[in-house]
């Protein structure tokens, strides 16, 4: 049993956990993930760690409540356990001093993303972040992200808080800068990670993306995670979760993501029925 | 029924069949197919053994399972002790008379089968287990003083079942670390309750646990540990590893990635160990659409599309680019599948699998085959017929044409050997690998084989760590 030890709520849609994983903790390095599965009938869901406390023997958890499986995990409290928690499954990052490094995140793929930009920070790059979200309310890690880069650029598509934009847009701002980039991440939904790829292509910065696909055993069993990379099958639980940005089919990724949309809608309808405490303030 | 045939007096060739569900019925639950022997089936088909001086049947058993004796026990009736006979060389009874192919092990080299009616040995050997089981005789042996050795065993499919068990009978400290969230490999995740029911594989694993084995799931080695740190920092003497085979192969046609197509292990991984059949109350879905195609002739394809039948597909099909007599598959599987109304399609292979607009899997391109000249594998090679292309309507592709080795460990380890196929390479005899101290067994050194052959070598694989560990010596 794994057991929830602080929590946090970003917004009534994206909480944040702290969990007692002390093996995961351990081997824990930045850009690798964990399986989760809530209770012994839950589904086993890929969730980025964006932390580890080796000491307490802790990983941190920051996720946005889209379907069944992550409105019930918000519904545990400190003290609640989790049924499975499983990892570091993934390849870590690769991190090395490549001089000047943009990081660019949307959404809650900001989560993943700072462990990586710390890393690259502490590696001694330059680091440029790059942090949007929709609207202001849905902007994770801010000060988090701040404190460690060198230089921090926020956008929100409705223009509440920081630059009016994408993320996109920024990185372009950045990208037509007198100022060489050496090295690119990006993080996010899908599609965010395809226009960034669109983006960052002309100025020839090699890009780096990490990848979200439904995943069952996430140890390269099943294959449900297989992308098309360079016209190659691979496997994002083993292989990945991190692909040359450029060589990514964003809408094979975007409909595969989509396989279960209808099941997942039924199962969250038939959760929201049982929980109703768990959609407050969701609309 | 029994055959009415008495060919010469004190021979008794009237095999007694074993009751199964009705297939209109069973296609729809999940529920076991073979209902097992009654206790007078069972004697009367113990009976027929007739006691050979010279048992030929347990030639053919990995496991070498002591045949006539656990059958004369059975004769007499006493069924607790025919199991506890069983389990001296085989920890799995339940299993392995359920899933092992005995019509090519213990029984093809029964004396009564040149007769056409081997005895029947694996469901007298599912009898025994399961009424053991039933009147709750289950006893643990008692354990010998503790060496003070730790062994790590990494998988908990079939292999490191064995493996464990028998340390523990050697008086060594067993802990398996096991990927999944459930103990059993393919016995749980692969092979379908309706052939093999998942409470009989906790069952077994409680079995051994009894026995004093540690187990811990949720740790997958290569990740959460090395095999390095198990034998540094973890402190275990010796590791062996049980990892199968469960990389899923793919046929690398155009639309292989859309949806609708999964591989076997995907299709059966989400139906059994996450029974998807009970959503929505379990969390995991499957998507099973009118018209299933499943690709292959072995037993996971069987298990594959009588799965798709049981999920509501309309029409279920078998898709084999060789002939009938050239599938892998067990023959009381392949009868199982027909009888279940599951279509075959022989001498055929699919070139692409086509989508629709919103990247659904609609339809599947198609060219006949035909038998040529043996290959390696001594089975005629099949080859294209030019211009024989057609398209075959479906809505569901299930690719099911093997598996291989998963680099997760061998990655990590670099400094053990594996072969070119990926498989890590271990002695035959001992299961040693070419590292220290690490020894290895079942699938991870065979390829896909069988439940059997990976009991085998975990008894094999103990008895050498059993030595190394006392000795020292590799
Ligand atoms: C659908 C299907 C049907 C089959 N039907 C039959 C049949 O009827 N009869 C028969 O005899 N055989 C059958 N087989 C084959 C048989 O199941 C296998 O040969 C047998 O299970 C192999 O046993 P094993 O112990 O080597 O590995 P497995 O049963 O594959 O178990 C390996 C275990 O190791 C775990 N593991 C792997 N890597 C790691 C890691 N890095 N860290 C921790 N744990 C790890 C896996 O999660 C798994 O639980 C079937 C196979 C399939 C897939
Ligand atoms: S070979 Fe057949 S008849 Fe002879 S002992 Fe074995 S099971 Fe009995
Ligand atoms: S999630 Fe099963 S292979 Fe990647």
């Amino acid at each position: 049993m794994f057991r929830v030890v602080r929590k946090r709520e970003w917004h009534p849609t994206i909480t944040e956990l702290w969990v007692e994983a002390p093996r995961v903790a351990r081997k824990y390095r930045p850009g690798q993930f964990v399986i989760v599965r809530v209770d012994e009938k839950g589904e086993r869901v890929p969730l980025t760690v964006v932390d580890a406390n080796r000491e307490e023997g802790t990983v941190r958890l920051l996720f946005q409540k889209v379907g069944k499986s992550t409105f019930h995990l918000s519904l545990l409290n400190p003290g609640d356990a989790i049924a499975d928690v499983v990892g570091p499954m993934g390849r870590p990052t690769h991190i090395e001093d490549f001089g000047t490094v943009v990081c660019v995140g949307g959404g809650v793929g900001v989560g993943p993303l700072y462990p990586i930009a710390k890393g690259m920070k502490g590696a001694g790059n330059r680091l440029i972040s790059i942090i949007g979200a929709r609207t202001k309310e849905l902007l994770i890690l801010e000060d988090e992200m701040r404190a460690i880069s060198d230089e921090l650029i926020v956008t929100t598509d409705d223009g509440s808080y920081g630059m009016h934009g994408f993320v996109t847009d920024a990185l372009k701002q950045v990208l037509d800068r007198d100022e060489k980039v050496d090295m690119a991440v990006a993080i996010g939904p899908a599609i965010m990670m395809k226009f960034v790829a669109r983006t960052a292509e002309p100025y020839k910065v090699p890009l780096i993306v990490s990848l979200n696909s439904i995943m069952v055993d996430a140890t390269g069993m099943c294959g449900a995670c297989r992308v098309s990379v360079g016209g190659t099958t691979r496997f994002v639980c083993v292989d990945g979760p991190e692909f040359d940005g450029y060589q990514v089919d964003y809408d094979l990724l975007i409909k595969r993501q989509q396989m279960y949309l209808d099941k997942e809608k039924e199962a969250l309808e038939r959760f929201k029925r049982q929980h109703p405490e768990a959609f407050q303030g969701v609309c | 029924m029994a055959e009415e045939k008495r060919p010469r007096k004190g021979l008794n060739l009237n095999r007694v069949d074993m009751p199964r569900q009705d297939p209109k019925e069973r296609i729809k639950n999940f529920n076991e197919v073979a209902l097992g022997y009654t206790e007078e089936m069972a004697i009367a088909e113990a009976e027929r053994c007739l006691q050979c001086k010279r048992p030929v049947c347990i030639d053919g058993c990995p496991a070498e399972v002591k045949i006539p004796e656990f059958i004369k026990l059975v004769t007499e009736g006493k069924f607790v002790e025919a199991s506890r006979k069983i389990k001296e060389t085989n920890a799995l009874p339940a299993v392995c008379g359920r899933v092992c192919p005995q019509e090519e092990q213990c029984e093809i080299l029964c004396v009564l089968h040149k007769k056409g009616a081997p005895v029947a040995i694996g469901r007298l050997e599912r009898f025994v287990a399961d009424y053991e089981a039933r009147v709750g005789a289950v006893e643990i042996p008692e354990l010998p003083p503790s060496t003070g050795k730790r062994v790590a065993v990494v998988g908990s499919g079939p292999a490191g079942l064995t493996v464990a068990a028998d340390l523990a009978l050697m008086g060594h400290e067993v802990v398996i670390f096991e990927a999944l969230h459930k103990p059993g490999g393919v016995l749980v995740y692969g092979i379908p309750e309706f052939r093999l029911p998942k409470s009989i594989v906790q069952r077994e694993v409680d079995y051994i646990q009894k026995l004093g084995v540690k187990l811990y799931c949720d740790v997958v080695i290569g990740k959460t540990f090395t095999i390095d740190d198990l034998l540094n920092e973890e402190g275990f003497d010796a590791v062996f590893l049980g990892l199968g085979a469960g990389l899923p192969w793919f046929l690398n046609i155009p639309g292989e990635n859309l949806n609708g197509v999964y591989s076997a292990n995907e299709f059966l991984t989400r139906n059994n160990l996450m029974k998807a059949y009970l959503f929505p109350e379990y969390d995991t879905p499957i998507k099973v659409g009118k018209k299933v195609a499943v690709i292959g002739g072995g037993n996971v394809a069987m298990d594959a599309v009588r799965t798709s039948l049981r999920l509501g597909a309309e029409e279920a099909h078998i898709v084999y680019r060789r002939s009938r007599v050239e599938m892998p598959a067990r023959e009381e599987e392949i009868e199982n599948a027909e009888a279940e109304g599951v279509i075959f399609d022989f001498l055929v292979n699919p070139v692409e699998i086509l989508g629709d607009e919103n990247g659904w899997v609609k339809a599947m391109k198609c060219i006949r085959m035909e038998l040529g000249e043996p290959d390696e594998s001594g089975r005629r090679r099949p080859l294209p017929i030019e211009g024989s292309e057609f398209i075959m309507e479906v809505d569901t592709v299930v690719v099911a044409i093997g598996t291989g080795a998963n680099p997760l460990v061998p990655s990590t380890t670099p400094d053990m050997e594996t072969n070119k196929w990926g498989y890590i390479v271990a002695d035959p005899e001992t299961c040693k690998t070419t590292k220290r101290g690490v020894f290895a067994g079942g699938d991870i050194i065979r390829g896909s084989a069988t439940v059997i052959l990976a009991v085998g070598d975990g008894k094999k694989a103990a008895r050498a760590i059993d030595q190394y560990l006392r000795t020292g010596e590799w």
